[in-house]
């Protein structure tokens, strides 16, 4: 668990969270966001590295900035609305637009020099690399003589 | 990295009948959200579809039903486990049906950067004419 200290509210969020994204699969608006826009992130982990996975569709890559420091990283940008010519008539407007900021805390500190992140249709993926001070050691037991 | 817009294939079939079926495959299926408007030529059609690229989204027109669908592979990456879960991933699949005014031959399908534009182009008489009024 990334979590270090149990937060009540912070289950409580999550228990909601939870049941939105049960019916995410019948909303009319469809994937999970996390709140306000803020696009839902999923963490994939090996023992020497993570990727962090996120769907922002229509974004300009250079709209996108991106934060290491230790353990935290920050996911930063703009979804731009499309500014149609003057006299349209709105039918739907369900795609979320605006500024949102993620910050994701990871389960370990990474080399922030080797982070790697590509924006390929619509998905963000950062790709961050365990830290060597930070890797598993492994310790041998040596018999006393 | 950032994507080209690219074209999407739209098959017309005009012998099946419009039905709704039911799905069989073993994945969730989103709704994609979608901004529609419409301006005095055009009605034009966003959908946010991230993950799916030109090839995987198939535009369906049967008679007067527009159908959006995209096969996706669910996400996974070798090696790796899922730690943390926000959002899943899956098909996407909508469906909208169209007034009889759209110049079917002209419809026009993009993808760019995980996002469908659609443009349907209104057919002729459906246009709004001025008429201008003349004096005897």
């Amino acid at each position: 668990m990334l979590w270090t200290t149990w937060d009540p509210w912070r289950e409580i969020q999550r228990l909601q969270d939870e049941i939105n994204r049960v019916f995410s699969g019948v909303a009319p608006t469809g994937r999970a966001y996390y709140a306000q826009g803020a696009p839902g992130v999923n963490i994939w982990a090996s023992e020497n590295d993570a990727i962090v996975t996120t769907e922002i569709p229509g974004v300009d890559p250079k709209d996108i900035e991106i934060s290491v420091t230790g353990d935290t990283l920050t996911i930063k940008g703009t979804r731009k609305t499309e500014e149609p010519e003057k006299d349209v008539i709105w039918h739907r407007r369900e795609r979320v637009h605006g500024n949102f900021v993620r910050t994701i805390h990871l389960p370990f500190s990474t080399d922030s020099n080797k982070v790697q992140a590509n924006y390929n249709a619509g998905v963000l993926k950062v790709i961050l690399p365990r830290a060597e001070v930070d890797k598993p050691r492994k310790i041998s037991v040596r018999t006393a003589d | 990295m950032a994507d080209k817009e690219k074209q999407v294939k739209i098959k017309k079939d005009e012998s099946r009948p419009a039905v709704f079926a039911e799905r069989t495959r073993d994945r969730k299926t989103f709704v994609p959200a979608v901004d529609i408007y419409e301006t005095d030529d055009n009605i034009v059609i966003l959908a946010d579809l991230p993950g799916a690229d030109e090839k995987s989204v198939n535009i369906t027109l049967e008679k007067d039903l527009l159908t959006l669908e995209a096969s996706l592979e669910p996400e996974s990456h070798e090696g790796y486990n899922l730690a943390y879960s926000e959002f899943d991933t899956g098909d996407y699949y909508r469906a909208f049906n169209l007034s009889e005014e759209i110049d079917r031959d002209k419809i026009e399908a993009k993808m760019k950067n995980g996002v469908l534009r659609l443009i349907l182009p209104k057919a002729e008489p459906a246009k709004a004419r001025k008429i201008e009024v003349r004096a005897e």
